[in-house]
């Protein structure tokens, strides 16, 4: 589907910033009671059990009976809690968690520009070119809500829930971040729209063509970076974005057999839904990250016909929801681990072998040549010097 | 425009946040202050077109090693603040000297006075410098001069990582 560039005298690229954004707030806001209808419906298929059936139909509205029951119930605040703080937190992870989702690259749009060509964008809130990075710091800044929540409230249990977010978290951020540079160095940029562009190519080195073969497998789920960085990456991105998102079998810092609920044992009311929001925004955001590094992102499984017909963004959020599927299967069928079993399988499997595959990754790219991204276009660098130099209002000021 | 009112906003955050840093009695509330502080510089940053540093700059400053020094103050437990008041000290008589000293060096450089950015000049026009792809390449070209010196510091880094885990090892 092609855009024109106006319409009525509007200029439509630039608008797009403004529509992924409603797009992707309005979307997490709709999809959030869905989603935890959704694990609770999953969860009681794989266990066995009815599961939500009273409110509404197939219990649909059981998570609405249950953002009323949050709204009207009592606000408490323990006597010694340090109130600012205790306030601070539970805001600071809800922005944390919905920022990260600013680079996501939801589709890509093409326009047909006033001179007749054909240009592409991105469906991104912010299209920078440090997206992956971004990420990754709005990401390590999430564990503040979480440590100064555990911290403020005052409460040992608080204290050794936030405790052990902070040293997960770290211990699991290394791991990710790995996982994520594989990729990074094979599509040969840090952009994510541009990651997704590089899995849009031909898998297993065939050579180009224009036969029917060509046509299907182009862009295919053979070619995207799950099976282009070799399987390892992607097994490690998955476990850290547990680790990451505090969930089951990762949920140490809100253990309920342990440390009642961890760092949220002192919130109530509309403040423990914050962190609930949280919890599950940052599920989505994982997912998404996941779906545009390692499945393609709106690419289409297979390049013909039931699949084509389905817009970029709906597979887009096919993938974000086959995480979330994933997740909840996790949480039904494996146990918690225990804290030193956390801490091995990041610290002494995770990382080494992530350096490992880092480092054999690096010889196979350095063996065919540097990555054919747009990113990479041969030009001359760029120093501070030339930069002023070329600049004629900077030279008129010396 | 825009620039301009970021850039003042910006500012007195930044500055609003290292005060309460140095004054406020609570470490936890210190250390949040110098991590709001942080955020500004990496703000500042973008502002400047330096987007990989800022992104750098949050990930290892305020995602590292200040959660690093939350995790230290909390475990410690250093009871009531009060009883962390230094008292008969010359430091603080010290460092407020010395950053007078800073002020009034910087008002005669004429940093506050004028600013260094000539009119006309925006900072988007120095946009590709900041980009990853721009430092990668600056970094990493062998024409460049800073190949040598970016692989020594990386040299020097890792002996640094190493030398921590047997200092650590040698007490277990």
């Amino acid at each position: 589907m092609i855009f024109p560039e106006f319409v009525g005298g509007v200029h439509l690229p630039s608008l797009i910033p403004y529509i992924a954004l409603a797009g992707m707030v309005g979307f997490i806001l709709t999809i959030l009671p869905g989603l935890i209808w959704i694990e609770r419906v999953v969860i009681a298929l794989m266990q066995d059990r009815s599961g939500p059936n009273r409110v509404g139909p197939r219990g649909l509205l059981q998570s609405t009976a249950d953002v009323v029951k949050l709204f009207f119930k009592e606000d408490m605040i323990p006597q010694s809690a340090d109130i600012k703080i205790y306030y601070l937190a539970p805001f600071l992870t809800v922005m944390c968690a919905f920022s990260a989702g600013a680079v996501l690259p939801l589709q890509t749009l093409t326009f047909r520009l006033a001179n007749g060509d054909l240009q592409t964008f991105p469906l991104t809130v912010g299209d920078v070119n440090i997206g992956v990075l971004y990420i990754l710091a709005i990401s390590s800044l999430q564990v503040y809500g979480i440590v100064l929540a555990g911290w403020s409230s005052n409460n040992k249990y608080s204290l050794l829930g936030g405790l052990r977010a902070s040293a997960q978290l770290i211990s699991y951020e290394l791991s990710m971040g790995l996982a994520i540079l594989c990729v990074v160095m094979f599509a040969g940029t840090c952009q994510l729209d541009k990651i997704v562009d590089a899995q849009s190519g031909l898998p297993f080195g065939i050579p180009d063509g224009h036969t029917f073969i060509h046509e299907i497998f182009k862009g295919s789920i053979f070619s995207w970076f799950w099976l282009g960085t070799g399987i390892v990456p992607v097994i490690i991105y998955t476990i850290a974005m547990i680790a990451e998102t505090n969930r089951s079998p990762f949920d140490l810092p809100e253990a309920e057999s342990e440390l009642i609920a961890g760092f949220h044992t002192e919130y109530s009311s509309m403040k423990f839904a914050m962190f609930f929001t949280a919890e599950y925004v940052s599920m989505l955001i994982v997912s998404g990250l996941n779906a545009a590094l390692f499945w393609g992102g709106s690419l289409p499984p297979l390049n013909v016909l039931p699949f084509t017909l389905i817009p970029g963004f709906l597979w887009f959020i096919i993938k974000v929801m086959g995480g979330i599927f994933f997740f909840t299967w996790l949480r039904a069928t494996y146990p918690r681990l225990r804290y030193d079993a956390l801490m091995n399988l990041g610290w002494k499997r995770m990382l080494p072998l992530g350096l490992v595959w880092l480092f054999l990754l690096a010889v196979v790219s350095l063996g065919r040549g540097p990555a054919k991204s747009a990113d990479n276009i041969p030009e001359k660098p760029v120093t501070a010097s030339q930069q002023v130099q070329t600049n004629p209002n900077a030279v008129a000021h010396r | 425009m825009a620039t301009v009112i970021a850039f003042w906003v910006l500012a007195i955050l930044s500055v609003v946040a290292s005060i309460a840093m140095v004054v406020t009695k609570n470490p936890v509330r210190s250390a949040l202050a110098l991590v709001g502080t942080f955020i500004c510089v990496a703000a500042f940053y973008i502002l400047l077109s330096a987007q990989f540093i800022a992104a750098v700059q949050v990930i290892v400053y305020a995602g590292a090693i200040m959660v690093l020094f939350l995790f230290v103050i909390m475990l410690l437990n250093l009871g009531s603040p009060g009883a962390l008041r230094e008292r008969g000290s010359l430091q603080p008589i010290i460092a407020t000297g010395l950053g007078i000293c800073f002020l009034i060096a910087l008002l005669l450089s004429g940093s506050l006075l004028s600013l260094p950015l000539p009119a006309g000049v925006r900072p988007a026009e120095y946009e590709p410098l900041g980009t990853v792809r721009a430092i990668g390449i600056n970094l990493y070209d062998p024409n460049q001069p800073w190949l040598f010196p970016f692989e020594a510091t990386s040299i020097l880094l890792l002996v640094a990582v190493i030398g921590a885990i047997i200092m650590a090892k040698r007490k277990v």
